[in-house]
């Protein structure tokens, strides 16, 4: 890495003394000066020196490169999550925008190390890429360049099917006892019933033949369930196909990179606001009271107005996160939480509300350490807040072919935030049955969540999902409120329309 | 600095071309699609190439914004997946505008048509087209174009001359004299020289749609002829009754009503060659889009003589085609097949859609004139 010039030098000093001052805890932190093109590769890559071949990369740096061409967009600032934190500066960027880039990334730094979300992370991810990208060209130069393309093509068009609490669960993946069962083959045949003691005469009274019958039932239902592969449905399901699907020994660790770089990149969209929330709350801050010189103060009001405006009506991640974020620190100074102040039924007075209890940075601190953006929104977001900063819901509306708004009322708007975000706003899908029918057929339930598929896209997925499975493949859904069994059998697309996904015969 | 990513780039660069070539009757067939942008851009929005995932219907899903607006108020065309829609907390599916530089889009174009390239008729020498190109030095000359390196370098021998130069103080002063201007001198190069000569009939029969057609149509001969030729002029005539020149922006956007006089068109085209092209010095193109609708059968073969005597044998390509308007196509186009079957520099093609338009291009252009 070459030194920053001098007084970038100075620059990043000066900050990473003001950050540690105010409580920030972080990695050390490498500045790397990049011109733009190997910004644009770097962004493309997703922040890393070096990915495995494939085209999307190319994909996203066409984009880059010719919104930067035509000066439409401008990447200011990238961090990667990683011990030490690499951070890269654009080269052509005046010194008051690198001061300002270096103050968001001590914040990113700090949110890395700190929050809960990240704390299963791999640290030295940068290595790991690089391993991967190693291991890609190895099989590219042994299968040739259009298999293995095609192959992550297939990957990558599942690499949404992964579970991303699971990193909380176990680390890494490990098969369940439970996948095959331990029972004994013999007690199949026979299902003792326990019974209470009684003599032949009270018997029936004692255990009445429904309840005998119920008990049989439920026996039978919890060995079948045993029968069952997987016997829990699984939301791993790259996890499920790794080490289930009949693949070739390359195609199988290919499929394992993919879903361990998901793996990696998931915290940062479960926590997109408040990550970029926080690294503006502190680059405000440390810009504004320490860092900033008369002459830079319209040069950086402009960059921070730019960063945070919410054009078209657009909700701005840096703009929801930084205004909650001082939202948060405000009503904690002023004591505007707790009991007292939720039970205030007079407007006047809870306008007032000043108990000066200065708890407001404690509990930033407290939120930024075990918040992700779901329970963020969901604990925080206030119905003045709501109010203050305008927020709506839209929808689609099929008779004017426009996305229109439907309300400004905060239980509407709270919905709709958290539904985008429940699961990266991505559908709930699970691995139901492993052995379909009795003919090894897979089976993936869509967990319905009152937001129908995009059916098209969900038939192409399937076809990707028969060149791992290599059997029938079959997705249970709802359209349109009914029970939709979606297959592919590696010719035809069959739909069939069934009350559950158990009982396709019922029909 | 070679980027690694660069191979990335190149693989999706393939496979957009890719997808263009396979998809092209697809654009071709949608006017709309193309915008030039620019002087020689255009500018194909095509869509990012998006992977199926298992993912939510758009349209299903809405979101949360923030900013103005009452209950009701649209924020956004939900086009599809496209438009400016998608508003609010989701990453919205932008669509990359992939721009082209024209040349590139007519090999394309040539590649997928198998065109053959245009044998210019006629001497090349005939018009010289005149360009400035800096290739000497002078002593006197404007400011802007003096030449630094070679005003120090002499200041340099002059001073090493004088012995004013010391190795240990290597400040170099050019004085007056020293300096040195570039200057140019006009080469002429010879140039084919072409015309295309556009005619559309503009009967209140023909509708928006077979005007569309038109547009499409025009533009992708435009950007095969201009590939070809340099300096390539375009004139327009639009006919009814009675048949006037016009600007592009009219020739495309006029709607206008009454009955056919095709012949009306044919004399103001002689008209045109005989006053402006000397067929002598000049590739000359016509085009004429109509949807055959001839006013009498007295005036057909008028336009036929006219054609056989007087345009025909000065054109490079006559092309006729005869668009399908709701009121059906009419008897033009056969007896133009059936009377001048054997010239061949008239071609005539048959639209009876948007999809018919990659075929009618192939026909007009696939003679090579």
């Amino acid at each position: 890495m070459a030194d920053l010039p001098i007084e970038l030098a100075k620059a990043r000093e000066e900050i990473e003394k003001y950050a540690k001052n105010y409580g920030l805890d972080f990695f050390p932190t490498i500045f790397e000066i990049v011109e733009f093109d190997e910004m644009n590769q770097l962004a493309a890559y997703g922040g890393f020196p070096i990915r495995y071949p494939h085209w999307s990369f190319g994909m996203e740096y066409e984009q880059l490169s010719k919104g930067y061409e035509y000066g439409l967009s401008k990447i200011y600032e990238m961090v990667i999550n990683n011990n030490p934190c690499y951070a890269y500066l654009l080269k052509s960027n005046p010194l008051v925008d690198q001061k300002l880039v270096m103050a968001h990334v001590y914040g990113h730094s700090d949110f890395f190390k700190n929050n809960y979300w990240f704390s299963k992370t791999n640290r030295r991810m940068v290595d790991k890429f690089a391993n991967h990208a190693t291991r890609v060209r190895r099989y590219v130069d042994k299968h040739g360049f259009e298999k293995v393309e095609k192959f992550i093509d297939v990957c990558l068009s599942l690499d949404n099917l992964i579970d991303h609490h699971s990193p909380f669960v176990t680390r890494g993946f490990e098969i369940p006892e439970k996948i095959f069962g331990s029972e004994n083959e013999d007690e199949e045949t026979r299902i003792q019933i326990p019974k209470l003691k009684s003599k032949d005469y009270m018997d029936e009274y004692i255990n009445p033949p429904e309840f005998l019958a119920s008990q049989r039932k439920k026996i039978e239902d919890r060995r079948k369930k045993k029968r069952k592969f997987p016997s829990e449905r699984m939301k791993d399901v790259l996890g499920f196909l790794i080490h289930f699907g009949p693949l070739e020994n390359w195609q199988r660790d290919v499929l394992s990179i993919i879903r361990e770089e998901a793996y990696y990149f998931a915290p940062q969209g479960q926590t997109k606001i408040m990550n970029e929330g926080w690294a503006s709350y502190w680059h405000s801050r440390i810009m504004t009271h320490k860092v900033l010189k008369p002459s830079e103060v319209i040069d950086y009001a402009d960059h921070h107005s730019g960063t945070l405006a919410t054009s078209g009506g657009r909700l701005n991640p840096y703009k929801l996160g930084i205004e909650l974020f001082r939202d948060i620190e405000s009503r904690w100074n002023k004591g505007k939480f707790g009991k007292e102040y939720d039970e205030c039924t007079s407007l006047v007075e809870k306008k007032e509300w000043d108990k000066k209890l200065n708890l407001g940075s404690q509990k930033v601190f407290e939120v930024r350490k075990v918040y992700n953006d779901i329970t963020f929104l969901d604990e925080f977001l206030t119905e003045e807040f709501c109010f203050e900063q305008k927020f709506f819901g839209f929808d689609f509306n099929p008779k004017t072919g426009n996305y229109e708004i439907i309300s400004r009322q905060f239980n509407v708007v709270k919905k709709k935030l958290l539904q985008a975000l429940t699961n990266l706003g991505q559908p709930i899908i699970y691995v139901e049955d492993g052995n379909f029918e009795n003919r090894a057929e897979l089976l993936l339930k869509h967990q319905h969540e009152g937001i129908d598929l995009k059916l098209d896209w969900a038939k192409d997925t399937l076809q990707n999902l028969h060149v791992i499975w290599k059997r029938p493949v079959n997705l249970f859904t709802l359209v349109e409120g009914k029970g939709k069994l979606l297959t592919f059998d590696g010719k035809d697309h069959r739909e069939k329309t069934v009350e559950s996904e158990s009982s396709p015969e019922e029909t | 600095m070679a980027l690694k990513i660069e191979n990335d780039y190149n693989r999706f660069k393939q496979i957009v071309r890719g997808r263009i070539k396979q998809d092209l009757r697809k654009y071709m067939s949608s006017g709309d699609l193309i915008g030039k942008k620019g002087k020689d851009l255009v500018s194909i929005p095509i869509p990012r190439i998006d992977l199926p995932h298992f993912s939510h219907n758009p349209q299903k899903m809405g979101g949360v914004g923030q900013g103005n607006g009452e209950v009701g108020t649209p924020i956004g065309a939900g086009d599809g997946e496209q438009g400016t829609g998608k508003a609010g907390s989701l990453p919205g599916h932008h669509i990359l505008e992939v721009d082209i530089p024209l040349e590139e889009l007519a090999q394309i174009l040539a590649e997928e048509l198998e065109l053959p390239r245009v044998v210019p008729k006629g001497q090349k020498k005939n018009l010289a087209s005149a360009k400035e190109k800096y290739s000497g030095i002078h002593r006197a000359g404007p400011e802007s174009l003096r030449h630094f390196k070679r005003t120090y370098k002499q200041a340099l021998k002059r001073q090493i001359m004088t012995g004013h130069y010391s190795p240990d103080d290597p400040t170099v002063i050019p004085i007056r004299e020293d300096r040195r201007y570039r200057s140019w001198k006009l080469i002429s190069q010879p140039t084919s020289n072409a015309v295309i000569i556009y005619i559309m009939d503009v009967s209140g029969s023909m509708g928006t749609e077979q005007k569309e057609i038109v547009r499409t149509e025009s533009f992708w001969i435009d950007t095969w002829l201009k590939s070809q030729y340099r300096g390539i002029e375009s004139r327009y005539i639009i006919h009814d009754a009675a048949a006037k020149e016009v600007d592009s922006e009219t020739f495309y956007h006029t709607r206008e009503s009454g009955g056919t006089i095709i012949s009306s068109a044919y004399k103001l085209c002689h008209k045109m060659i005989t006053e402006d092209y000397n067929p002598s010095e000049w590739n000359i193109y016509v085009f004429h889009f109509s949807d055959g609708d001839n006013w009498s059968g007295e005036d057909t073969a008028l336009c036929l003589q006219i054609l056989r005597e007087n345009i025909l044998p000065f054109l490079n390509l006559f092309c006729y085609g005869q668009v399908e308007s709701q009121y059906g196509s009419g008897q033009f186009l056969k007896d133009l097949r059936d009377h001048i079957n054997s010239i061949d520099n008239l071609v005539t093609s048959k639209i009876d859609g948007r999809e018919d338009i990659y075929d009618s291009i192939k026909t007009f252009l696939g003679k090579g004139k």
